[in-house]
């Protein structure tokens, strides 16, 4: 047991003044799009002689940041002088990794943009990956590196490195700042493109000798984005065809992405379901944007998802797509995919709409404005008395439904079923908690048999798939949302990606709990072996079961977290009760399960979803319910 | 697949080059050529991009770039009504015996000698795509020694002009 550090107390006491202010709403509505300067939370502060280092914190501070992440080097050591004395909270990180996860875990659970800082060089290409996965992941996400000062930039100067070229593709913009003077509108420019239309990463780089200029601060400053007006509102005659297809369809499917989430459209998503009574299935990404105890909620379509919602996109004669992309997770071979659907598209991004599957109703707007009109067209069309009979269509699913539950089976071996944890996790902890999960099985395992109730509950890396997102995650969650309980649900490859962040956890009174779903293997990439490369498991064995290295719970307790571990069903509700009463301290739990679970249903990669297989060597039986 | 002329007019920033090139190539779509320079407007440049693609790639590649923050506008000029040209520069063998017949071909396209040797005649001309291709292909017979050629710039025909417009006045 860890006793908590003189750090960890400073900061619970910051955290509980923290507390007495106004309770934080996660829904918040992002800002509008028009190009007027962001909310100004702080007295707007009178112009003054700083250097470009204090503008560029007077500027975090005057856009209302609360909180960094981040690791200083040379290029950024000027920026963490004026830091010293800032109201913005820095957390000091482990690895840049970890600071550009933590500031999408914080901008997933509080809807704010998250803020992580780097030097440059090796500081600013740690950053890469969360900066993809915030790209994949729609997150609105600020990472601000230093750079060698200009005159040097182009010599391969010591830690050099083109982050602005290297992350062209996976930013929704970056900046290189060429003088102090452009840091305030550069920055207000930043944030405001991250939250703004399809929300994503934003990099602005400072060369060092930028930040150690002399220059007037001046606020607010005046946006510069000309060619940047993205489109909130539907056009009116696209909803009301929509509303008309909704009108007279008979087997229609609303197909819910992360960019309800996003836009804060939970509620009008309801709305329109219950009015309709047309069936939901929720993409990975959209987990609790639609309560998963609501009847009309089929689960989750695609590779791991419900016979029911796969089925019932495949069968569908209407999809209404808000926020969703058509990814190939969902779609599985996309030319097979629903095939007898009319599509209509409503998206925030001009660009998804057609990009996978032709759209015969294209909707850009927002989905918090599309679900709206929507809920009003289709109540013009049923008050004209159009209103279709789903009773078939209803009964064929909850038939699916019945017939082929998630489920699984307890291993044969007597192991520790990872599912059986999870499930317990979820009914013990409650809807109210946020979950975060890594990558592979018991992501999976985490989506289907944890009950998402709420939005902004759920958070993983669905687009890049990026292993290691856990633990930082989880973190800068807790960060956001102090008065929220927070677990991070990792594998124990995930795990070992990035679990020294468990030490800013402890010192920075963080307290995260995490439960390592620990098979002693790479599970997902072992499934596939066992599936597709005949039980051949090259290089997928970890050894964390065989030779218990690394000890999850000596290595927790090293970590300055509490360690416990858990081997058998009995002790599952037990650890996990323990595991709550702990508020001083990060607490790991090292839950050794059986290697042989996989995740089931599954449409294997490339092929198409007719043939979801809902255990191994069980296909469901659809034929008979052919409309 | 089919050309198409696509005229984008982009703030004119560094790196706003990079960008739309490194759009084409990691989404996948080739660009047949590429022209750049400023327009009347000196905060504004203007990228002529002439793309191989069906209409259904072409109008995601549209969507793509119109996504990037520095594109202002996007306008895919018809060939119908619009005014293309390329310049080339090809330095053609043109000894004593040879001379005449290349001044002939060279007058024929309304084409221009730009500089003389004794052994060249360097041949500057402007036209659509298939006119300096017809030209290239009489001049080979002569012997081709070195050739350069732009990027097609194109413009829409009529008093309507594509210009950057009320969105940056902000600017």
């Amino acid at each position: 047991m860890t006793r908590p550090t003189p750090e960890t107390l400073a900061n619970s006491a910051r955290r509980a003044r923290a507390a007495v202010e106004a309770p934080r709403d996660v829904d918040r509505p992002r800002p509008a799009a028009t190009p007027t300067v962001p909310a100004v939370r702080t007295p707007v502060p009178a112009p003054a002689q700083v250097s470009g280092a204090g503008s560029l914190v007077r500027s975090l501070e005057a856009l209302g940041v609360e909180v960094i992440f981040g690791i200083p080097g040379g290029a950024i050591l000027p920026a963490y002088d004026p830091l010293y004395d800032s109201t913005v909270r820095h957390i000091l990180v482990r690895h840049e990794q970890g600071a550009g996860h933590a500031a999408t875990g914080y901008a997933q659970a509080t809807g704010r943009v998250g803020v992580c800082v780097a030097t440059s060089g090796p500081g600013a290409t740690n950053l890469v990956t969360p900066i993809a996965d915030a790209y994949m992941d729609s997150v609105p996400l600020v990472a601000i590196t230093g750079q060698v000062a200009r005159p040097s930039i182009g010599t391969d100067a010591f830690q050099e490195a083109d982050i602005q070229g290297i992350t062209l593709p996976i930013t929704k913009h970056n900046f290189l700042v060429q003088s102090a003077e452009e840091l305030p509108r550069v920055l207000a420019e930043a944030f405001h493109l991250a939250a703004t239309g399809r929300p994503g990463p934003v990099l602005v780089d400072i060369p060092k000798d930028v930040l150690q200029a002399s220059t007037v601060f001046a606020w607010p400053p005046t946006l510069d984005l000309p060619g940047y007006r993205p489109t909130l509102h539907p056009h009116g005659k696209q909803i009301r065809e929509a509303a008309r297809l909704m009108a007279i369809a008979r087997r229609p499917v609303l197909y819910v992405g992360g960019g309800v989430l996003k836009a804060g459209a939970t509620d009008g998503l309801r709305q329109l379901a219950e009015l309709t009574g047309i069936p939901v299935v929720t993409t990975l990404m959209a987990l609790g944007a639609f309560p998963d105890s609501h009847p009309q909620h089929l689960g989750m379509p695609g590779m791991h998802g419900t016979v029911a919602a796969v089925y019932g996109l495949q069968k569908a004669d209407l999809i209404i797509a808000l926020g969703a992309r058509f990814d190939d997770r969902v779609t599985g071979q996309l030319d097979s995919f629903a095939p007898d659907a009319a599509v209509v598209h409503a998206d925030i991004d001009p660009a998804e709409i057609g990009k996978n599957r032709h759209a015969d109703v294209p909707i850009v707007g927002d989905a918090r404005h599309v679900i709206d009109e929507l809920v009003g067209a289709v109540t013009v069309e049923q008050s004209a008395g159009h209103r279709p009979d789903l009773d078939d269509w209803w009964s064929q699913l909850q038939e699916l439904r019945k017939r082929y539950p998630l489920g699984y089976d307890d291993p044969a071996d007597g192991t520790l079923s990872p599912q059986y944890v999870l499930r317990r996790l979820g009914e013990i902890v409650g809807p109210e908690a946020v979950y975060v999960a890594g990558v592979g099985q018991h992501q999976m395992w985490a989506s289907q048999f944890i009950s998402y109730e709420k939005p902004r509950t759920w958070l993983n890396s669905g687009g890049l798939g990026t292993m290691g997102y856990a633990v930082p995650a989880a973190m800068g969650a807790k960060v956001g949302r102090p008065e929220t309980v927070v677990w991070g649900i990792d594998g124990d490859g995930c795990f070992q990606m990035t679990s020294q962040e468990l030490a800013t956890c402890a010192l920075e009174g963080i307290p995260v709990k995490i439960a390592v779903i620990n098979n002693g293997n790479l599970g997902m990439v072992r499934q596939w072996q066992a599936l597709f490369y005949g039980e051949r498991y090259s290089n997928t064995e970890l050894g964390t079961h065989k030779h218990r290295i690394p000890d999850f719970v000596k290595l927790a307790e090293a970590l300055g977290c509490v360690g416990l571990r858990c081997e058998t069903a009995e002790d599952v509700d037990r650890t996990i009760a323990t595991a709550m009463s702990i508020n001083d301290a990060p607490v790991v739990i090292d839950f050794v399960v059986g290697k042989d679970a996989m995740v089931w249903p599954m449409v294997a990669a490339g092929t198409s979803n007719d043939e979801i297989m809902f255990a191994r060597g069980v296909r469901p039986v659809f034929d008979e319910d052919e409309v | 697949m089919t050309m198409h002329t696509l005229s984008v007019l982009v703030e004119n920033k560094p790196g706003v080059l990079a960008r739309v090139s490194g759009l084409f190539s990691r989404r996948g779509f080739n660009i047949g050529s590429l022209a750049v320079g400023e327009t009347e407007n000196p905060d504004v440049s203007r990228i002529t991009i002439v793309v191989n693609a069906d209409s259904s790639p072409l109008e995601q590649v549209t969507k793509q770039l119109n996504k990037l923050v520095n594109i202002i506008k996007i306008v895919e000029l018809d060939p119908q009504v619009s005014v293309a040209r390329e310049l080339l520069l090809v330095k053609v063998r043109a000894d004593r015996s040879a001379r005449g017949q290349v001044l002939e071909t060279v007058n024929l396209f309304r084409a221009r000698v730009v500089d003389v040797a004794p052994e060249t005649l360097t041949v500057e001309a402007t036209g659509t795509p298939d006119k300096l291709a017809a030209l290239l292909r009489d001049l080979e017979a002569f012997g081709i020694k070195e050739m350069v050629q732009s990027g097609t710039v194109a413009i829409g025909r009529g008093s309507r002009s594509i210009t950057a417009g009320p969105a940056l006045r902000a600017a």
